[in-house]
């Protein structure tokens, strides 16, 4: 087989590169052949027919290429007679296509990109065919939709291209995710999502409890594509495209792929009433309307497009059906029609191009202008009208005696079934037969282009196909048919086709059919009429109904998020809250929690004044009014922690929660400049009384998490192990040192870029342009000058000592910086002339070269088995005052956090400090209006 | 003892929040600053309160006493301290910032700046 020797799955590669390439070639020369783009088609039709044989013999071709086998996504390729089908229609039609389009779109600027997204079209819709793992065949599925999409808004400047566009990708696209949901719902029943393996599981899918969901969700993947009623009116308004995709997508194939699915999955999901009566109710009532609404339509392509409904439905009912012979037609019919309807879009799309209309009214004596396209449609015309010899005829013929087979449904059916082929009459007489008869042309054609070869070939040899199939049906189709019903249906069978029945009821049916169709289509002007005048009256269809849910859609929308987004802080910040403390009340509630309160301890009476100041001090924070009154109160409660960390044996917090609330002082005091008085933002938040619950609730929440906090305790501390650790394997006594500089080491390096992010942030909003200013604010206490001379040194010796000894006693990266920064920010003050240096580095250089030790010291360890940052020691050394210092990449991250600290506050610092002198001195910037 | 710390964490937080809810920006800030102070003392209460002694091995032990208060919970402090510090000072600047966008129009004004 040629499947073993070259992939399919090469021919869905070569149509997408086809699409990557085709915009591209020709580009600049104007007389590139499009037309020869027609061989990359070609030559995968030709090599699905070479390998035809023993898949219509009734074998199945199947690979798999492996991708994401855990997920249960490999590309599961098969080529089944059903698929083979497909993938020649889309093959073998789409290389007419394109040598159509190449006429059709001659001289277009837009003619690469439309070749472009019909590649993307035709590999996608083979990748349909020849794929059997469903998740892949849905991904093929959506991308189908897109190419529609883009396609129908081929002239996107035109607004009712675009809404049409957007449309059918709304309803297709929005089926094809319900299509997903069915598609993983059967993975879940049966584990696997190869089609095959459903087809053998299916009496475990039908006896499923999701059975109905499933199938529901399939369905509406299926109907939706497949334009079956309410869905169908997208189908009319994608006739804004071009006529190569209306031929193409429209009618032969995309809108074929629902019915394609339902056929595939039959055997796994059909015969049970839900699919038999479902989809007889759907496909009978499209096929009636469709028809109905063809034959008054005065739009050619407009006409084609429901009647190509009408078809669709046709192919549902038949395959809700569930009946040998109702599959056998189905399959002939999706032959039969992709033949004459292709035929007649492309028909109607020349005539278009060589008059300048689609009015029905307008088009008359056409054939001696145009003879070859006159001939092509007059042989589709009555494929479709059912006549003899044509391939058409053998399927509605085979369509009456399935319906009469079938007893009570099968009679009103049959009705349904008279109706429509009336009406297909009568629109195929419009189409096919009308434009060309007649005596004197209305109009002289204003071009004589549909003249040309590319735009009569691919509806000639259409129409020579339907002629071919027609006289000699089971030489061509028997064997085809054969295979693709027993797949189907999951039977053997065996199918005689022949033209010729002798006289029997159908053929009577036949007869009756066909005059009623011309009796229709004589009065056919005053059913426009009437129909026109409905059609005032009742004032909306599909597709203003579904414009209008769109629109109400995007109206809720709207309402919602102006609902939801007042664009008022403190609404955030109250929702925030109160998500927060709902979130933890109901865990709480859920788990059933109970307070246990902590053994009473002797009350430390130290501790419990401090807790009392400390309650105080923040309820006097809420009341307070002056602004630097409550900056120095926040100030008073940083030292109150302060003090509280001290009383618990935590000397490095006490000590870095002091040199922090002294620089967040600095800071505050810096920012009081030029904001409004106090009273000015008043009256801004919520109502008291919910904000004082809230409040209240918040910090109920707190302490109950605080307390929460002793009861819980779900494993060994790991603190215990790294204590044990610290000394023997960290060679430090500070233990919590110890864990900030090598034991959770990449913690702290995340924590000092975080700083030095908001530092950098701080500095970017305020500017980095120095102030002109800045030099001639010059006057400072000259107390402060004298004793900074003495000070300042001291205490950055002193961050150096507090550095190096914070291992084993108090002390470390952070507290040394923050001393470190203090020293050069007190020179500043003193001296603020002198520019604000450390070590002879700017607050940028310190963070930068910070940042960098830090990552550097880490390197030594991707020597070791541990990996970055695990510690490496050197020898240790006895410094004076100090005591014994171990050499060691810790060390070396401590200084690279000691430095980036210092730079972090210097950074802040100074942005404050130049925004402060600049508002001293220029007037604020004028407020926005 | 570890009842009245929590105690002391829930009234911070309660303080912290309805500065946070009622009033303009920069009051905004000192809530958010008293909020970080409730959240680090909750990390450190929770970890239980020691009884005096430091996190600091002895100068003749091989690991802490028993009764040590948990260093794990004073570095994760430590840290929370100096980071709230630069967010502190990095809502500051917002607030230079945004005084100088929105002008007099305080927090009502944030509404509109969207342009």
């Amino acid at each position: 087989m040629p499947f073993d020797f070259l992939n399919p799955g090469f021919g869905v590669a070569a149509l997408f590169l086809a699409a990557l390439v085709a915009p591209f070639v020709g580009r600049k020369n104007d007389r590139f052949p499009a037309t020869l783009w027609a061989l990359v088609p070609g030559a995968i039709f030709f090599y699905f027919l070479s390998g035809a044989g023993p898949i219509w013999g009734g074998t199945t071709w199947r690979d798999s290429l492996t991708w994401a086998t855990e997920l249960g996504m490999d590309w599961d390729l098969w080529v089944s007679p059903v698929g083979l089908l497909l993938a020649l229609l889309v093959s073998g039609i789409g290389t007419l296509i394109v040598i159509y389009a190449a006429a059709y779109l001659k001289g277009s600027d837009r003619l690469g990109r439309f070749l472009c997204y019909l590649f993307l079209f035709a590999g996608a819709m083979l990748g349909i065919a020849v794929t059997e793992n469903a998740i892949v065949l849905f991904v093929f599925w959506e991308l189908t939709s897109i190419a529609s999409y883009l396609l129908i808004g081929h002239y996107h400047e035109k607004l009712e291209s675009r809404k049409s566009a957007l449309d059918a990708l709304l309803i297709t696209a929005g089926g094809g995710v319900a299509l997903l949901a069915g598609f993983i719902l059967l993975g879940e029943i049966t584990g696997s999502y190869r089609i095959g393996v459903w087809v053998d599981a299916a009496d475990a899918i039908r006896a499923h409890p999701l059975y109905t969901g499933a199938f529901l969700c399939v369905l509406l993947g299926a109907i939706t594509k497949s334009a079956q009623f309410p869905f169908h009116f997208w189908l009319p308004g994608a006739m804004a495209a071009p006529a190569p995709v209306s031929a193409y997508l429209h009618s032969a194939t995309m809108v074929k792929v629902g019915i394609f699915l339902l056929a595939i999955l039959h055997p796994a999901l059909g015969g049970t009433s839900l699919w038999h009566y479902t989809l007889l109710a759907l496909g009978a009532i499209t096929m009636v309307w469709g028809a109905l609404v063809a034959m008054v339509q005065s739009d050619l392509k407009r006409l084609l497009a429901f009647s190509t409904v009408s078809a669709l439905g046709t192919l549902t009912m038949l395959l809700g059906m569930e009946h040998t012979l109702s599959v056998k037609v189905a399959m002939l019919f999706f032959i039969v029609h992709a033949l004459y309807k292709g035929a007649l879009f492309m028909v109607a799309g020349a005539l278009e191009k060589g008059t300048g209309t689609r009015e029905i009214g307008q088009l008359r004596g056409l054939m001696r202008s145009f003879p070859a396209l006159g001939i092509a449609a007059v042989v589709a015309a009555f494929s479709m009208s059912g006549l003899p010899p044509f391939i058409g005829f053998i399927a509605k013929e085979l369509l009456y005696e399935v319906k009469l087979e079938t007893p009570v449904i099968g009679i009103s059916l049959l009705i349904c079934g008279i109706v429509t082929n009336a009406a297909n009459v009568v629109v195929a007489l419009k189409v096919g037969v009308l434009p060309f008869l007649g005596e004197a042309p209305s109009a002289e054609p204003k071009s004589m282009k549909p003249t040309k070869i590319g735009y009569w070939i691919g509806p000639v040899l259409l129409g020579f196909g339907s002629i071919a199939f027609g006289v000699f049906p089971d030489v061509t189709l028997g064997r085809p048919l054969e295979a693709m019903v027993a797949q189907i249906a999951a039977e053997e069978v065996t199918i005689k086709l022949k033209l010729w029945h002798g006289f029997n009821l159908v053929l009577l049916l036949s007869l009756v059919t066909v005059l009623s169709g011309v009796g229709l289509f004589l009065i056919r002007k005053r059913l426009s009429r009437y129909s026109a005048a409905l059609r005032e009256g009742v004032g909306w269809n599909g597709t203003t109904i579904f414009r209008s849910g769109i629109s109400g859609f995007l109206f809720f929308s709207g309402l919602v998020t102006r609902t939801i987004q007042s664009g008022r802080l403190h609404s955030y910040l109250a929702v925030l809250f109160s998500v927060a403390v709902a979130g933890l009340v109901t865990a709480w509630w859920k788990s059933g929690y109970t307070l246990t309160l902590p053994a009473k301890g002797a009350i430390r009476p130290d501790v419990a004044i401090l807790t009392i100041v400390l309650a105080a001090a923040a309820v006097a924070l809420v009341r307070c009014r002056r602004r630097m009154a409550s900056v120095l109160i926040l100030g008073c409660i940083g030292f109150g922690i302060a003090g509280f960390f001290a009383l618990h044996g935590a000397p490095d917090l006490a000590i870095t929660q002091i040199l922090v609330e002294t620089l967040t002082l600095l800071l505050f005091a810096l920012a009081l400049y030029g904001l409004p008085p106090m009273r000015e933002e008043r009256r801004a938040g919520i109502p008291r009384v919910p904000a004082v619950v809230l409040s209240v609730a918040v910090g109920l929440v707190f302490t109950l998490l605080t307390l929460k906090a002793f009861d819980v305790q779900v494993a060994e501390p790991v603190s215990l192990e790294l204590a044990a650790k610290s000394l023997p394997e960290a060679f430090g006594k500070n233990v919590v040192n110890v864990i900030l500089v090598d034991f959770r080491a990449l913690d702290t390096l995340g924590e000092i870029t975080v700083l030095l992010i908001a530092a950098l942030g701080a500095a970017a909003m305020l500017g980095t342009g120095r102030s002109r200013f800045s030099r001639e604010r010059l006057e400072s206490s000259p107390v402060l000058s004298a004793s900074a001379r003495y000070t300042a040194p001291a205490m950055l010796v002193f961050s150096l000592y507090l550095l190096l000894r914070g291992h084993n006693e108090p002390g470390g990266g952070f507290i040394g910086g923050l001393v470190a920064a203090m020293s050069a920010v007190l020179v500043h003050l003193a001296h603020p002339s002198v520019k604000l240096r450390l070590f002879r580095l700017g607050a940028a250089s310190l963070m930068v070269v910070g940042l960098a030790t830090a990552v550097l010291s880490g390197l030594p360890g991707l020597l070791s088995a541990a990996g970055f940052l695990a510690a490496q020691w050197g020898p240790e050394f006895p410094l004076p005052a100090v005591g014994k210092v171990k050499i060691g990449t810790p060390l070396v991250f401590d200084i690279g956090v000691y430095l980036v600290v210092a730079g972090v506050v210097l950074m802040l610092y100074e942005a404050m400090e130049r925004n402060r002198v600049r508002e001293n001195v220029e007037p604020e910037p004028a407020a926005l209006p | 003892m570890e009842t009245l710390a929590a105690i002391l964490v829930g009234t911070l937080a309660a303080c912290g929040t309805l500065l946070v809810l009622r009033n303009g920006l920069f009051r905004i800030l000192l809530g958010l600053a008293l909020l970080a102070q409730a959240a680090n003392l909750l990390v450190f209460t929770a970890a239980g309160l020691g009884r005096g002694d430091t996190a600091i091995i002895g100068p003749d032990e091989r690991t802490l006493a028993e009764g040590h208060p948990d260093p794990l919970a004073q570095a994760l402090v430590l840290t929370a301290i100096v980071i709230s510090f630069g967010v502190l000072a990095f809502c500051l600047v917002l607030l230079k910032k945004t005084r100088a966008r929105i002008g007099a129009a305080g927090v009502s004004g944030l509404a509109n700046t969207e342009t």
